[in-house]
């Protein structure tokens, strides 16, 4: 293998190293913050749990099974409607993207969409779809698409028209022309749609829950207000924060593993710590 | 490729930038187009790519009038213009579209090494230095065996060493394969070394106030006394105004002493 070669491969290993265990400090002293002030009753319990009551509640729902089926069933409304949404989103912005045409068409009734304040779809696909999964899938899907669509329709129209005129110049077919040059200089662009989409789609799941759901997360705080029982509100806080900070970081490695070739600041850090 | 422009054009927003022109190239002709920024060399090496249209007047290949890019023409650009997430193989192999894979292959391995790049092909862009990268942008250019091949100021931004090696390499491949060679250049020296007929332009709007033809035996001895008379020569072809700072020193500097 030659020198030059190794020097492609090297810096994608780097980046899809473990990450830092600085990053694990500040949970730690939160927590440890969290549960002095508990222990030393400078707050109610009733209005601050401490962590290991938290904790315990939290294992006692896992292991009588309940807490799986919450769980499952948030992942599986925001998996369906992330998918939903971003496919809809990468058909529509690279659509609008490319073509001016398409983009004269479709976006001044998109970006008018996109106005409407995505929770007053709500009352709409209730009446539409139920009250049940169909409504909150497609609530979360309209929350993704519209980051997505941004994101990629920009990220394709602002690639530089100098990479373009190569591919012109060299007489590059429009499916050539996405594939080898539009797509991959859109695709910074586009995963850092996804990333805000899959946030905006943890966001709406909640919503969608607190309006009327018998299982899910979202539903199981609701429950615990009324049934009196803040730890198992932060137990599902937490659990939100840790799915939320999982998925990402699943994209982000996606992100890295596609987009190796950057030559851009983090890739000069990670030079510069290994 | 024998290279025609007939009364050509180019306005933008209603101000000419160039022309009207004529002129009239040979096939095998190695030709300078020499003059100061905004003279419209650049305009017209877009035009003649096909990157551009005139707005008046055409131009013609062999007698058929251009329309659009053909790989006929190839074209190097003043940046290098790689995709930084290909590798150089695989910038080198967006230039052929329609061959077998193994065909490809052996273009390109032949373009590259032809450019001196063999060693390089799978880096990405980012790991090669300036004059490496402009080279992987000739070679994208020659891997289509153009018949006509033209380059917009393509060594401009490159250190001095370095581009005084990729001009000498540049007529080297001329004289090897005898392409119609068109080189857009505000370098006097460059013009000599790499062209055999220099014409030198002025504007806005552009035109040619120049032709000059340069007999000297290849490979050109940049220190030879012969080019550097032929440097005077052409500097002061060129109005003073137009002269860059280092140009006007080879000019005046016989009158000094």
């Amino acid at each position: 293998m030659t020198s030059a070669s190794t020097s492609a491969v090297a810096p994608l290993a780097r980046r899809l190293r473990a990450p830092s265990p600085v990053g694990l400090v500040l949970p730690v002293a939160l927590v440890a913050v969290w549960a002095a002030v508990t222990r030393l009753g400078w707050v109610s319990p009733q209005v601050l749990p401490s962590p290991f009551q938290v904790a315990s509640d939290l294992y006692q729902l896992a292991v009588s099974g309940k807490l799986t089926g919450h769980v499952v069933a948030t992942l599986q409304r925001v998996a369906l409607g992330f998918a939903f949404g971003a496919g809809a989103a990468t058909l529509a912005g690279a659509l609008t993207g490319y073509s001016p045409r398409w983009r004269a068409f479709l976006d001044p009734t998109l970006q008018a969409l996109k106005a409407v304040p995505s929770l007053a779809w709500v009352p709409l696909f209730i009446l539409w779809f139920g009250i049940f999964e169909t409504s909150k899938v497609a609530l979360i899907a309209t929350g993704v698409f519209f980051p997505i669509y941004l994101n990629l329709m920009t990220g394709i129209r602002n690639v530089d028209r100098k990479l373009v005129e190569v591919g012109l110049i060299n007489n590059l077919g429009p499916l050539a022309l996405v594939r080898r040059i539009l797509a991959p200089a859109a695709a910074p662009a586009y995963f850092a749609g996804l990333r805000t989409g899959l946030a905006v789609g943890w966001m709406f799941v909640i919503a969608a829950e607190l309006m009327g759901a018998s299982r899910g997360l979202g539903f199981l705080m609701l429950d615990s207000e009324m049934t009196g029982r803040p730890s198992v509100i932060m137990g599902a806080l937490i659990l939100f924060a840790l799915l939320g900070k999982t998925s990402d970081a699943a994209l982000v490695a996606i992100e890295r593993r596609c987009l190796a070739w950057t030559d851009d600041l983090a890739t000069l850090q990670s030079r510069r710590t290994s | 490729m024998r290279i025609e422009l007939h009364r050509l054009v180019k306005a933008y927003d209603g101000a000419a930038a160039l022309g009207p022109i004529d002129l009239s190239i040979d096939q095998h002709e190695s030709v300078a187009l020499l003059g100061p920024s905004g003279c419209g060399k650049s305009t017209l090496i877009r035009i003649l790519s096909g990157l551009d249209t005139a707005s008046e007047g055409e131009a013609s290949f062999d007698g058929r009038p251009q329309s659009g890019p053909t790989p006929a023409v190839g074209l190097v650009f003043q940046e290098p213009r790689l995709m930084p997430w290909l590798t150089v193989r695989e910038n080198v192999r967006l230039a052929l579209g329609g061959i077998a894979r193994k065909q490809q292959d052996r273009r390109i391995a032949e373009a590259l090494g032809a450019v001196g790049l063999a060693s390089h092909v799978d880096a990405l862009p980012r790991a090669l230095s300036g004059g490496m990268a402009q080279r992987a942008g000739v070679a994208r250019a020659l891997v289509r065996q153009p018949q006509a091949l033209l380059l917009d100021e393509p060594f401009s931004a490159l250190d001095a060493f370095t581009r005084a090696k990729l001009q000498d390499h540049l007529a080297a491949l001329w004289s090897a394969s005898k392409f119609t060679l068109i080189l857009v250049t505000h370098d006097i020296e460059e013009a000599i070394v790499v062209a055999d007929r220099v014409l030198v332009m002025a504007g806005p709007p552009g035109r040619f106030i120049a032709d000059i033809s340069i007999e000297l035996p290849r490979p050109r001895d940049r220190t030879a006394p012969d080019l550097q008379a032929l440097r005077r020569r052409i500097a002061e072809a060129i109005s003073p105004e137009t002269l860059s700072v280092r140009d006007r020193a080879t000019y005046v500097s016989p009158a000094a002493e």
